[in-house]
């Protein structure tokens, strides 16, 4: 029993940072229609912005206290995913109002690669550590309740919950805000949305700036385990299935679709992978995604989309 | 009535549309006066919406200018338009459909707002108490609409009729000056086209909001409007008092004749 608890909760601290990368397309697709192939790109420009500063900045100006140099970097991060985020605006959606799906798409697909190439020109292409002091050792929990207790990984734990909290922030910002109503309401009808006055552009703006800030941290949590190299980019590949899963449009989705893929990936591993051969986590999500395309495309809190014909 | 009708606001000046080689509007010109009522009928295809859709900023005439309150717009657009005081419907309905009337409605209240992002994210006090004016601002609308009772109900949910009354009342929320209305009767019964026609009458006469409606029942228009605007294949053909295009031969040849 401990032990299937473990697996399980392993499962759902993964999941929760699926999740957070997931949010990130969702958010983008809700408010322009555009499936951005550049999520995985921006995680890994944000996390090579984030390492590179957090060692740069005492070197530059001598600042010794390690927390300082880490938050001064974050705030750099956030500055750049901002400017990332006008300027993916500026020079490549407000020119593209209107168009095709996939014209938008290919736009994308470029951006991720331009991202991925100048994140390694400008901050180099090493593996990079970034420390912002996770703790790494295993703690036991309930050892009360359980014989033997159960063992949790803490970094896993931290980042879950750091996870969860900005899920939370996000989903309460778009719930209970003015600007939030009004990215909402760019994701039902453009047209209308630009009929009372919502100004489409700067909606924009706002919603890239957030896709960043999930991909900077998003960055940070993986970039902290796995360290920071180009591989963090194929993070986003493991969030497809998630997006597939959850549906498109459904932030909620993102994040229920993100803890399904996690617990599964780890109790198919743990409980089918010996019959198979062991290896199920590496394929297990997009079997699970393929799945979900053939009897139910539209995810499972996205919209059924009726065509009149 | 308490209205007066005043000076001309909505000027259009010799609009030309076309998308690709198929012409929409044809050298049309019509004005529209302060606090009036004025629609535009024509039969299928004649170029209503297109119309306005030039005055709203979606489409942009290739020739011809429009004027509002004195200011010469060659092109508008939908944002523009908005910050200019003209709302408007659309006539398959354009709600949002996974929120709330209330949400949809506020969402109507953008352009009024001042407080910013991060006022807004943590509840700052201006933020909280503009929050609260606006609400009690739509509430009054979803009194007037008569809509108390699906405050909260996503408008996907509504009946048409219902939802139609939503879209109004966002267009009301930005308390414009000129107020767009396409078809707002369109697929209603008798009933809700009364109910449809006393909001309009009652906006128009209380609020002393101008104006301009397309609407393919005769009877409704006759009724409501103080002067008509008949297009028939991107061209105006009539221009007058409900009763000067009653009786305009043109007009009965090509519309009230034909179809009805």
């Amino acid at each position: 029993m401990s032990f299937f608890l473990e697996t399980l909760i392993g499962g759902l601290m993964a999941g929760m940072l699926y999740s957070l990368v997931a949010l990130g397309f969702v958010l983008i697709f809700k408010a322009s229609g555009v499936f951005n192939f550049a999520q995985g790109a921006m995680v890994l420009f944000a996390a090579l912005a984030m390492a590179r500063f957090a060692e740069w900045l005492p070197a530059w100006t001598g600042i010794g206290n390690p927390v300082l140099a880490n938050v001064m970097a974050f705030i750099i991060s956030v500055a750049i995913m901002f400017a990332v985020a006008w300027l993916v605006e500026r020079l490549v959606l407000r020119h593209l109002v209107n168009q095709e799906g996939a014209t938008l798409l290919m736009a994308t697909l470029g951006i991720a690669y331009f991202l991925e190439g100048v994140g390694q020109t400008v901050f180099g292409s090493d593996i990079y550590k970034i420390d912002v002091g996770m703790p790494k050792d295993p703690v036991m929990m309930l050892e009360s309740v359980f014989e033997g207790g159960i063992l949790i990984n803490k970094e896993d734990f931290i980042a879950a919950l750091i996870a969860a909290a900005l899920v939370g922030a996000l989903a309460l910002f778009f719930q209970k805000t003015p600007t939030g109503r009004a990215l909402r309401a760019v994701a039902d009808d453009h047209q209308a949305a630009q009929s009372i006055g919502i100004p489409l552009n700067r909606i924009w703006v706002i919603v890239w700036c957030v896709a960043g800030i999930t991909a900077l941290v998003a960055g940070i949590i993986w970039g902290s385990k796995l360290g920071v190299q180009f591989s963090l980019a194929t993070v986003a590949l493991r969030a497809l299935p998630v997006v597939i899963l959850g549906g498109l449009t459904s932030v909620p989705g993102a994040i229920i679709g993100g803890l399904i893929i996690g617990v599964g990936e780890k109790l198919s591993e743990v409980y089918l992978g010996p019959m198979v051969g062991g290896g199920i986590e590496i394929w297990f999500a997009y079997v699970l995604a393929l799945v979900f395309l053939l009897f139910r495309p539209q995810g499972l809190f996205g919209e059924k989309i009726i065509d009149r014909v | 009535m308490g209205r007066t009708i005043g000076e001309v606001v909505l000027d259009l000046n010799n609009v030309s549309l076309s998308f690709g080689g198929v012409k929409a509007l044809s050298d049309i010109s019509f004005d529209v006066r302060e606090h009036e009522v004025r629609a535009i009928i024509g039969p299928n295809g004649a170029g209503k919406s297109s119309m306005l859709n030039v005055i709203n900023g979606v489409y942009r005439p290739q020739e011809g200018e429009i004027v509002l309150r004195g200011e010469h717009f060659s092109r508008m657009s939908p944002y523009k338009a908005a910050q200019s005081g003209i709302a408007r419907t659309f006539q398959h309905i354009a709600l949002f459909k996974g929120m709330s009337v209330l949400d949809n409605i506020m969402t109507g209240r953008t352009l009024k707002m001042k407080s910013n992002l991060v006022q807004q994210a943590f509840r700052l006090g201006p933020a909280w108490r503009e929050e609260l004016e606006h609400r009690a601002k739509v509430e009054e609308i979803i009194d007037f609409l008569e809509i108390q009772h699906i405050r909260k109900t996503p408008v996907g949910r509504l009946p048409y009729g219902l939802q139609k009354r939503v879209d109004l009342g966002r267009a009301l929320a930005m308390e414009p000056q000129i107020l767009l209305l396409d078809e707002p009767m369109a697929g209603m019964n008798v009933e809700e086209k009364q109910d449809m026609s006393r909001f309009i009458l009652d906006v128009n006469d209380q609020l002393g909001t101008t104006i301009v409606l397309i609407e393919h029942d005769m009877g409704v228009v006759m009724d409501i409007s103080d002067r008509v605007v008949v297009l028939d294949y991107g061209k105006k053909i009539g221009d007058g008092t409900p009763d000067e295009v009653r009786s305009n031969e043109e007009v009965i040849s090509a519309y009230l004749g034909a179809s009805h």
